[in-house]
């Protein structure tokens, strides 16, 4: 074969740059198009709800008027019910999955069991509400709680945090686990003393993307029963007469945001949907700000862990 | 050289065979490993120098599949009864490449300290000490010990690493190329430690190069495809070697 002309790989060269140049304006466009989505949506809702960014929409009840409904049930019934999740989902998620990558045999057992849990990621959220209405209401009798709502949260996102905490632990290098046994460490206190705090950050990150996502979740919420109109918060530990258990708080009945601004937006009178844009608002802020939280933390705790 | 000293005895293989899976790594190795004397395994590439050491702390236990036939006796090394952490405890080890953990240069070194159960700050200040000193790093730290240990330079890593493995005062040290990540400086640090530790501690190196070998060890093993080809006395084996495989290798005409 004879070697190119100059001309000859010029030619080439721009016919490649031109391709270059072609897909660069092609994902720049795209990239437009999604931010402009995000911006266009949270402007609108900024725009319509305006007139209710009030301190009294965050301490009003919901209520008939619209000037007057507030949010106050429905951001306290959110994180509330967050709360509950967090506490049931975190541990057995991380448990499981220490488990299934540090102790459970290879096998066609935990083969069948791997694949199931990525499975479980993507069954629609109601399905869980219809379980859940079955076990957690009837069955084990917590009723239209707030119990009922964070353990079917819980369930939803248990699937994020086993594969969130599967990937961080299989980010860690095996000579560190290797160096922790050589000195004659059992895999338990391998887990505890290396494992588990170096797979933090990315184990946090998997619960807040999850936490993110179960603050947003309807359907399921509503098929266990939450209220859609509730003038009452749920009793605070020791507070009122009798005085409330510590725990009284998680058998009330609730609302969340999600809940609130579908009810806004089904009633006909149209002030109620400068109420639902401003809840719309609030919650994306929650989410966004849960979202820059989990990126915090694992800038913090990364800086520590390099190997 | 006292040539007439006779060694004793602190391990010994003994028809040694490992298998990955299917796949066959060590071939009926016999090999006695003297009490306070270095050892070194050399060999080419793959012949199976690092799966031979790490039957000595039953690292291969720790991943399915892997099997061993024969046994390492007198300190009961293999036999099937002996719970590996058991072994793992009295038999310290220093990896090729420095794997500090992502802790303070105090913890790593207390870490094995701590696996037993220590937690009175005043003993662990002492050991740590003494194992830093041990590993001759206690004057590039001493001010620093609660600083990041993988902020340290490879050398340094891997000194502490050896501090962390002398920590909990093994009876057997298995080294696998403790130096091939190391530049010439850091390297020279770490053979001369080698030979210090020998006055306390039975120990047993892989190494590529062979001066090394020559410079550090009392014995030297040749293994070739998972063989023990020849064992012997360092100077015997470098001046006259019995076998052609072990000539070939340390002229350079092989691997
Ligand atoms: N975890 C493993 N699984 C399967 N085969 C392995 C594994 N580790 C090493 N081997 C194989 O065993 C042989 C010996 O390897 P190794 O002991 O690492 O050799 P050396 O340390 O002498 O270079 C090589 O053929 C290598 O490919
Ligand atoms: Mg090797």
């Amino acid at each position: 074969m004879k070697a190119l002309t100059t001309e000859e790989i010029r030619a080439v060269i721009a016919r490649g740059k031109l391709r270059d140049n072609l897909f660069k304006a092609l994902g720049i466009f795209c990239l437009s198009f999604a931010l402009l989505v995000i911006v266009a949506l949270i402007a609108d809702m900024v725009i319509k709800g305006s007139e209710r960014f009030t301190l009294d929409f965050f301490l009003n009840f919901a209520s008939r008027r619209a000037t007057q409904a507030g949010i106050l049930s429905a951001w306290v019934g959110s994180l509330l019910v967050m709360f509950v999740t967090a506490l049931a989902a975190v541990p057995l998620g991380v448990a499981a999955g220490l488990y299934l990558e540090e102790y459970a045999k290879r096998n066609w057992i935990t083969t069948v069991i791997e694949i199931n849990i990525t499975n479980l990621a993507a069954v629609p959220s109601i399905v869980y509400g219809l379980l859940a209405l079955g076990i957690f209401v009837y069955q084990f009798g917590f009723g239209q709680s707030i119990l009922s709502a964070g353990l079917t949260l819980a369930l939803l996102i248990l699937p994020i945090i086993i594969v969130s905490t599967r990937e961080a632990i299989r980010a860690i290098p095996a000579m560190i686990r290797e160096g922790s046994m050589a000195v004659g460490a059992t895999r338990w206190q391998t887990c505890r003393y290396h494992i588990v705090p170096y797979a933090m950050p990315g184990i946090l990150t998997g619960v807040i993307i999850g936490l993110a996502r179960a603050i947003g979740e309807t359907a399921p919420i509503i098929t266990i029963g939450a209220l859609t109109f509730i003038a009452f918060l749920p009793p605070a530990p020791f507070a009122g007469e009798p005085a409330a258990g510590l725990f009284d708080w998680v058998m009330a009945p609730f609302t969340v945001m999600p809940i609130q601004i579908f009810n806004w937006t089904s009633r006909p009178d149209p002030a109620f949907e400068v109420n639902a844009a401003a809840a719309g608002f609030v919650l994306m802020a929650m989410v966004l700000s849960m979202n820059a939280v989990a990126i915090y933390l694992r800038y913090k705790m990364r800086k520590n862990i390099k190997w | 050289m006292q040539s007439q000293e006779t060694p004793t005895l602190k391990a010994e293989a003994r028809n040694l065979n490992f298998f990955y899976g299917q796949m066959q790594a060590l071939k009926k190795i016999n090999m006695p490993v003297y009490d306070k004397k270095v050892t070194a395994l050399i060999g080419p590439s793959g012949c199976g120098k690092s799966t031979y050491l790490r039957s000595f702390n039953r690292m291969h236990d720790l991943y399915p599949g892997n099997r061993y036939e024969g046994e390492i006796r007198n300190t009961n090394l293999l036999a099937a009864d002996v719970d590996p952490i058991e072994v793992r405890m009295r038999v310290g080890m220093v990896f090729q490449k420095p794997n500090p953990f992502p802790k303070s240069i105090f913890e790593n070194v207390a870490y094995g300290l701590r696996v037993r159960g220590e937690n009175n700050r005043r003993v662990l200040d002492d050991k740590v000490e003494r194992a830093l000193r041990d590993a001759a790093i206690w004057e590039e730290v001493k001010d620093r010990l609660p600083e990041q240990a993988p902020n340290l330079s490879g050398g340094q890593q891997q000194r502490l690493c050896i501090a962390r493995a002398l920590a909990t005062d093994p009876e057997l040290l298995l080294f696998d190329e403790p130096t091939s990540a190391l530049d010439p400086i850091a390297t020279a640090a770490i053979e001369e430690l080698i030979h210090d530790l020998k006055k306390r501690v039975t120990i047993l190196i892989v190494t590529h190069n062979m001066q090394q070998a020559a410079r550090v060890s009392d014995y030297t093993a040749y293994m070739f495809l998972g063989e023990m080809i020849e064992f012997g006395k360092t100077d015997e084996i470098f001046i006259k070697p019995k076998d052609k495989r072990t000539e070939d290798y340390i002229t350079g005409r092989m691997g």
